[in-house]
């Protein structure tokens, strides 16, 4: 027999009996379905240890290395400590660093902690205002530069959140942060593959950390970044990244804007509609789609026509929090 | 001759899922057969609208229970499921053109013929509970 810990709670798990059994029979409301590994709706997360490998089947891999797993397909091998889904989430002050702009509509916020604050580039965070107010926004560094997150805001005229952000924070404030979620991040596997990176706006905030963990890793494959927005205005680190492709000779960037004035050294048209006619098929490539959430889903669909596999395809859609 | 046989005899008492290479078989026969169904433009209106993983997900679902493998449907999960389908116009054709790329895939996959024709029997026995007749 083995026990189980759900926020200090403990159930003993009998040996023939599932993780979803023996939470059931404990009264514990945890959501489920299929109860065969195919719906997903009982995946849990395990604190304390690896999860038995069945246990993980058909997760992505991201989702494996955080120690999520299908309760329903879980006999524990040892006592486990078991997170499920959303549960209250915690949430560490961190300090406001730097809060510039990093073009007209876009503000860099760097917030710096105590400790050293554990994700993989390309995740987001929950920020919330001390009234309760909340919102997510991707981290653009990479977990080895210092104790620091980076942030692109875009302002959103009326935003209730971004503009607080624009006009009501100064350096030295603080600001409650939650945990790191969402699994479209970076893995260093497969260094050959192709990495097929599309953007809008401060989509390009998660890119910017995947792309910098990438070559980080010496990701030795293809990279490249399609970036996206209407003016040229609205794009940002065009420097930096050109400054990048001076340095790494796999790696690809194409600033694309769909307005009608396009200066030289920028490619006409949507930076997934560029993207798509730049690559005949896609079949073996890593795709990382964020910003829009119109574009990520459409695009999902496009590149997986296109030969991408399923499990190879990561996205963030930013949707906006129903008013 | 005798060879073939014997393995006959051993893979019996096996399930079709079994036999076909469980799990790992379905995901390789969702992803061809969900870019089939993509590009067919008869069928593609009812698959396209929700979030892709969702969709793979469903397909998955699909494909386990086309090859005698673990899943809970009953009949009337499959009207549920499908009865929003059925309103916007799903009916026998579109139900013909999935089995088309059930089997296009199957072969593709080079999957023997005797286990395509039990998977596609067992598909086809959801055919009025699919349709809501
Ligand atoms: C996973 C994830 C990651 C994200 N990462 C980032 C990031 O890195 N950077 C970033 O700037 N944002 C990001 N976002 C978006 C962010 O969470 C907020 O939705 C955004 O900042 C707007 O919040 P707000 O409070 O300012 O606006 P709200 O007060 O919530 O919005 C006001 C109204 O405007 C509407 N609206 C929302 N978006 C738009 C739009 N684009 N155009 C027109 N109207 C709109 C809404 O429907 C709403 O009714 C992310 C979202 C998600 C889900």
């Amino acid at each position: 027999m083995t026990k189980l810990t759900i926020e200090g709670k403990t159930y003993s798990c009998q040996p023939n009996e599932t993780v979803l059994e023996a939470l059931l029979r404990g009264q514990v409301a945890i959501s489920h379905a299929c109860k065969k590994g195919t719906c997903h709706s009982c995946m849990v997360r395990s604190l304390n240890a690896a999860p038995p490998e069945a246990a993980q089947a058909g997760l992505k891999s991201t989702l494996k290395t955080h120690h999520h797993f299908l309760a329903c397909l879980c006999h524990p091998e040892q006592d486990m400590v078991i997170k499920l889904p959303d549960q209250s989430e915690f949430y560490t002050d961190g300090t406001v660093v730097v809060n510039d702009m990093l073009n007209r509509n876009t503000l860099l916020l760097i917030i710096a902690f105590k400790d050293a604050f554990e994700f993989n580039a390309g995740q987001f965070v929950n920020l919330q205002r001390a009234d309760g107010l909340t919102r997510c926004y991707s981290i653009a560094n990479t977990p080895q530069e210092s104790n620091t997150l980076e942030f692109h805001i875009r302002r959103l005229s009326g935003g209730r959140f971004s503009e607080w952000l624009h006009d009501g924070i100064k350096a030295g404030d603080t600001i409650a942060v939650s945990e790191p979620r969402g699994h479209c991040f970076y893995l260093p596997e497969r260094r050959g593959q192709g990495l097929l990176l599309v953007g809008t706006g401060t989509g390009l905030a998660p890119l910017a950390g995947i792309l910098t963990d990438a070559l980080a890793h010496g990701h030795s494959g293809p990279i490249y970044l399609f970036h996206g927005s209407r003016e040229v205005e609205d794009l940002y680190r065009i420097d930096e990244l050109r400054q990048l492709v001076a340095q790494h000779q796999n790696f690809h960037y194409m600033p694309c804007l769909s307005g009608p004035h396009v200066p030289e050294g920028f490619t006409a048209g949507r930076a997934n509609e560029v993207a798509l006619a730049t690559f005949a098929d896609l079949k073996g490539w890593r795709i990382f789609l964020c910003g829009h959430p119109a574009m990520v889903n459409q695009m999902k669909t496009m590149v997986f026509l296109k030969g991408a596999s399923s499990a190879d395809i990561y996205a963030d859609a930013f949707l906006s929090t129903p008013a | 001759m005798s060879e073939s046989q014997s393995n006959e005899e051993a893979t019996t008492s096996a399930t079709l899922y079994e036999r076909i290479g469980g799990e790992a078989a379905v995901n390789a026969a969702v992803e061809l057969f969900y870019r089939k169904v993509l590009n067919d433009y008869r069928i593609n209106r009812f698959f396209g609208n929700s979030d892709m993983d969702t969709q793979i997900a469903k397909q998955k679902a699909f494909f386990t229970m086309a090859f005698g493998g673990p899943n809970n449907y009953t009949g009337q999960d499959m009207r549920n499921a499908h009865a929003h389908l059925v309103k916007m116009g799903l009916d026998s054709s579109h139900f013909d053109a999935v089995m088309e790329h059930l089997g296009a895939t199957l072969v593709e996959l080079n999957v023997p013929a005797e286990l395509i024709a039990e998977a596609a029997a067992i598909a086809e026995s959801t055919r009025n509970d699919v349709l809501g007749k």
